[in-house]
Parts: C-alpha cells; structure tokens; sequence
C-alpha cells in the first residue's frame, strides 16, 4: 500500500487514528480482557476458598515464579459424555431454532420487500418493535400464554375444544417457541435488506425466458439471496447456542442447553475453572461458522469486485 | 419485406389500451409489424412506449385491445408462452450465473437435451463473437459484451418476435455507432422481426426501417425515417424527431396548390404547397429545417423561393457544418445549419452580417394545429 500526503496534514490522520483506536481499545477491554480472565481460570483447580480458583502464577520459595496451569477441566469436559451429548443438543436446538426462524423469517421478509415503500416502513417497524420492551419480560410473557392456566389453555377449555390442558410449557416446544419468538427479527432484518436490493428485471428476465414464477424464484431469486439467508442464519445460531434465559424459563428439566449448564457450574456447583472450560469450548464451537461466514463473505466481495 | 407483403402482419396490435387507475398510458394503439422487419417505436419518456412494449412481452395486462402474433392472439398468454423475447433495458443478465448459462437458461426451460443445449449456446456465442468469454460471470464483462450477452439469451429461444428496450442507452458513443451497424447486420442475417424502443430518434432512424412515433399514449405517425423526418404529420413529430423551425400563419390566399400565407414572426408571405382548399384566414403553422435554408449576403433569386431577411446571433462551427441562429425584425430566431463544402472558404458569414434566409417553397412543411 502506499502512503498519499494529504492536503490537510497528518492533523486529519491524528483525529482518524484517535477514531479508529476509541474501538479498538473498548474491545480490547472489554472484551479480549474478560475472555482472557476467563482462559486463565479454565486452567485454574478449584478450591473452596474466595476466589474459588487457584492462581496461575505462583510464588514459590526462592522467589520463582512457577506457573500452575492444569488441563484438567478441559479433559473432563471430554471424559464425561454428560457435556459432550449438551453440547450436540444445545447445537441442534439452535440449528432447528434457526430452520424455524428461516422458514418462517424468509416468506416475511419477502412479503414486505415487495410492499410499497411507505408500508414496507411500517412493516418494518412492527417486526423491530418487540425489542423496546426487555426480552426477559417478553420471554416471562409467554409462561403466562403457555401454562397449564395460561391463556391459551384457558381460552381452549372454555370452548370445549379439549378437556385436559395441553402441555404447552417446560418442555422443547416452549423453547423452539421462544427461541423463534425472539430471534425472528434477525432473521427478517437481514433478509429482507437483500430481497429488497433484487432487481426486479431479473424476474420478468426469467419469465421471459420460459420460467413460471416459482421457476424464477427458485433460479434467480433464492440464489441470489443466499447471502442474506447465510447472514440472518448466523445472527440467529450464534445467539441460540448459548442461549440461557429461554431455557431457563421456558424448557422443562430434560431440556438440556448449554448456557444452563454454565450457569450451574458457576452458581452452584462453583466450579468456575470446568464453567470457564465450558465457555471457551463453547466459543471455539462458535468461531468456526464465524469464520466461515467471514470466508464467504470476503470471497463475495471479490466476486464484486 | 416485399415477399411477405402480401401474408399476415407478424404482429398486429389491435386498438391496445393500458389505463393504470385514472392515467392512460397507451390509449387504442393499432399497429402492423410486417415479418422480418427492424421497426422502431420512438417517443419522449412517458409517451406510453415502454407500457405498449411491456404488453407485447406480456409483462403488462392491457385494458382493452388484442394483440396477435403470427396470426395467433396472445394476449392472455403469460410472458412464459410467449414466442417473444425481450432485451432488457439493464440488460437484467443474472448475476449469478457465467455467459454461457446465462444463455442456455430459455433452452433449459424449454426442456431441450444438454447436448443441444451446448449446440445452440455455441451457435450464439459465434454469433456474438463472445465464445471465449463463455465461463465468465456477467460483472467481468465490458458493457459491450454485456450487451451483447443479453441480445444472445433473447434470441437463442428463436423468437418470431424480438424487443429491444433501448438497446443502445446504456452504451458510449463509439460504440453505439459500431452496435448499431452490428445489430441491423444481425437482423437481416437472422430475418427476425425486431421491435425496438427508444427516445433517441439517431437510434430509431439509422435502425428502423420504419418508425412509429408516439405522443400521450397514441401513435402521431408511422412511417419510413424519411417519411418521418421530411413529412411530419403533427407539430409533435415534428419537433421531436431532429431540429426544426415552426412558425405560425394565417392563410391569405389559396390557390393551384399552393397557399401564401402571412407569418408575423417573419414578417413576411410564405408560400407552401398545398392539395387541400383551405379558407382565408385559416391559422397554420409552417415548418422548415434548418438544413434546408441556404444562408447568404447577397440577395437570392426569389422563385419558388421563401426569404427573409435577418441578423447572424449566434454561429457555432462543428467541422462539417455550422450552425446559425439569426435574429429577423420581429425578435424571431430561426436556425440553420450550412454544410461547409469549401475548405476554408473566404466569403463566409460571420457574426452580426446581415444576411438573407431562403428555401425552397416545397421544402416548407404544412403542419396543421
């Protein structure tokens, strides 16, 4: 790369790279200090005692310092199937959680990209508006729709159409609900900012060319909005792998996820150094369909290029 | 053409109409479009030209009217049954896949075996000189070659009808001069019927071997491009097509053909030739293009000739012609462009000459108001 003198001076290059460094130094606080916070005691033992780990650097009798680090915690995630059979769970909860939002997000955003512009706006809207009220009391809501006395329960025995209530709560349902109910708008956000990028040509171009209309959905449309499916996929996945409150709130005790388990190792088991291993497998789970979005993106960029 | 002329139009359009709520886009349209004919539909934008071109493809649903091609009514064909296919405008070649798929696309739908897939794509990408091109995606391509990819995908379905919106809008000067001989050597090759659509009547007048000029939705005039140009039916064709000077009359004397009428902005009588009988009094208006006045410092010979007298405003030199704009009395201006046939000549006019204007009297065009 080269370096261009600029008109006005490395003044303006100073205020850019103050600009770029605010970032920069809010991440690396943060966030790379507590994910190494927590690295440092999933190699730590446990110990009764505040804090309930043991230090990775100690001081020995000359004065060494000597470092104690152990892979205990990460070995007996492996040993022990219990972890490894959540883990898969947790993952196919998330990847069915994610084909629901798919199934359901892609025919919406579809429908309001094809809106005309004023009420593509408002439809808009009413797919962000969930999020101003707390997603702990929108979640908390759906006990009160689920349950056994719950309003749908309670509005289907009044009319007679059943006579026991139906288990709508604690159980995967109520997660898959949840899980859907929440993460639908990442879902539609992306999507639909591709859909509605499509140059409508393309379909008359199809349908010119011999194609019905599911035709030229499925040929020009649907490729060309892979993009947007891989995107809204990620944004929904990620999240619902670790997801902890929807579980919590809403699963029964069978349904096992892994941000419940880590909430258990550290609050009551206090076992932080197997619940620090936990996150950071967890991570590294995560960061490879990260890294492949990332991939695909920059090989589309090429592609634009 | 003339082989044909006697069998059934390739396409007649048979009083189309297109309303979209209280506008009227295209408003009882009837046209002929012989077999093998490059015929073009020229119009400013919002003459309803892309909406008529839009229900030939099938895009649009009409109000009102029939359309038939090779004798067979498709009106309510959906643009998939359509034996028409359409040059976008943009192109529209998708993105996502290369040249060659690109163009075997309406064979696919067509159900036809790969090998004679192959066979046809290789055909049209002969055709249009882009066979090394074939593994490409369309964004890796000139605009050129994207123009051409375009013209190969809507013609490898063999239409009896093929549209052109456009064709070379999108295009850079030189080579729209080049695409415009490659696409008129195309279609005589192929003997296709091409409609094309387009506001630039350079366009339309050095492909089409008619033209259909459209204004607020009807058609103003059909023609051959020298119909068009030298007898324009209305004040709208007129000034549409190439440049032209409209002046306003009122008959006084008619007679033999011919009608002498007084122009105020001239300041003077104009004759024109006339078959019809047109009473005294009767308010006209004359047209003249700038070509045909003769430019001079001397007097000419006034026999069968119109002139006026007037002042050099404005002279713009372009090489093989200049343009003058010359005040006359009245505070008219009238233009006219003289080919510079001597190199360097030394009685040329020049600013504020006073000169005199003349053209022959069956040069002047009789528009009616």
């Amino acid at each position: 790369m080269t370096t261009r003198p600029s008109i006005n001076g490395g003044d303006s290059r100073r205020w850019l790279r103050t600009a770029v460094l605010v970032p920069y130094a809010w991440l690396l606080l943060f966030f790379l200090m507590p994910f190494l916070i927590i690295l440092k005691i999933s190699f730590a033992e446990p110990v009764v005692a505040q804090p309930p780990f043991t230090a990775l650097l100690e001081w020995g009798q000359q004065g060494w310092a000597g470092i104690h680090a152990t892979f205990e915690n990460f070995l007996f995630l492996f040993e022990d199937d219990y972890y490894g059979i959540i883990y898969l769970a947790s993952l196919k909860m998330a990847a069915i959680g994610t084909l629901l939002c798919l199934l359901l997000g892609y025919p919406m955003a579809y429908f309001i990209a094809r809106q005309p512009p004023r009420r593509r706006q408002i439809l808009l809207m009413a797919v962000i508006l969930p999020f101003w009220i707390s997603f702990l009391l929108r979640v908390y809501a759906w006990i009160g729709l689920l349950g056994n006395r719950g309003l749908i329960n309670e509005l289907l025995l009044k009319t007679g159409i059943i006579d026991t209530p139906l288990a709508l709560l604690y159980n995967d349902f109520a997660v898959y609900l949840g899980i859907v109910y929440s993460y639908l708008p990442f879902m539609i956000l992306p999507l639909y900012s591709n859909l509605e990028r499509l140059n409508l040509d393309l379909l008359d171009a199809a349908s010119d060319l011999g194609a019905r209309r599911w035709q030229a959905f499925v040929d020009v449309t649907l490729p060309l909005s892979v993009p947007g499916i891989v995107g809204g996929c990620l944004l929904v996945f990620i999240p619902a792998v670790g997801e902890f409150t929807i579980p919590a709130l809403l699963g029964g005790a069978d349904t096992l996820m892994i941000g419940r388990v880590l909430w258990d190792e550290f609050f009551v088991n206090r076992d932080w150094p197997v619940a620090s291993a936990v996150s950071i497998v967890l991570l590294l789970l995560l960061l490879v369909p990260i890294l492949w979005f990332q991939r695909n993106q920059d090989r589309e960029q090429e592609a634009a290029q | 053409m003339s082989q044909h002329a006697t069998a059934t139009p390739m396409v007649q359009i048979r009083d189309l109409s297109k309303r979209f709520g209280d506008a009227v886009a295209v408003d009882g349209v009837s046209l002929d479009i012989a077999r093998g004919e490059l015929f073009a539909i020229l119009g400013s934008s919002g003459c309803g030209k892309t909406t008529l071109l839009r229900m030939l493809a099938g895009f649009e649903q009409p109000s009102a009217g029939r359309i038939l091609i090779d004798g067979v009514d498709v009106t309510d064909a959906p643009p998939y049954e359509r034996p028409v296919n359409l040059m976008f405008q943009s192109y529209a070649l998708f993105p996502h896949m290369t040249v060659f798929e690109n163009i075997a696309y309406g064979l696919k739908k067509e159900r036809l075996p790969p090998p004679k897939i192959k066979e046809r794509v290789a055909e049209m990408l002969a055709l249009v000189r882009l066979e090394p091109l074939a593994a490409r995606k369309p964004d890796k391509l000139s605009g050129g070659q994207q123009q051409r990819v375009a013209l190969a995908r809507a013609l490898v379905k063999q239409p009896k009808l093929l549209l052109l919106d456009e064709p070379l809008a999108a295009l850079d000067k030189k080579l729209r001069e080049h695409t415009q001989f490659e696409l008129s050597n195309l279609q005589y090759q192929l003997g296709t019927t091409f409609v094309l659509v387009t506001h630039d009547q350079h366009e339309a007048m050095t492909l089409a071997g008619r033209i259909a000029v459209m204004a607020e939705g009807r058609i103003a005039q059909v023609g051959t491009p020298g119909q068009v140009y030298e007898y324009p039916a209305t004040r709208d064709v007129a000034s549409f097509v190439g440049n032209i000077n409209l002046i306003d009359g009122r008959v006084t004397t008619c007679e033999a053909g011919r009608i002498s009428l007084q122009c105020p902005a001239l300041n003077a009588q104009v004759a024109v030739l006339c078959e019809e009988q047109l009473g005294a009094g009767t308010e006209i208006c004359v047209a003249v293009r700038p070509e045909k006045i003769t430019i001079s410092r001397d007097a000419p010979d006034a026999r069968d000739r119109n002139v006026v007298k007037g002042v050099v405003r404005d002279l713009g030199y372009f090489g093989e012609q200049s343009l003058y704009r010359v005040l006359l009395q009245s505070g008219a201006v009238l233009q006219v462009s003289a080919q510079n046939i001597k190199r360097m000549a030394t009685k040329t006019v020049e600013w504020d000459d006073e000169v005199f204007l003349s053209w022959e009297v069956a040069s002047t065009i009789l528009l009616r108001t």
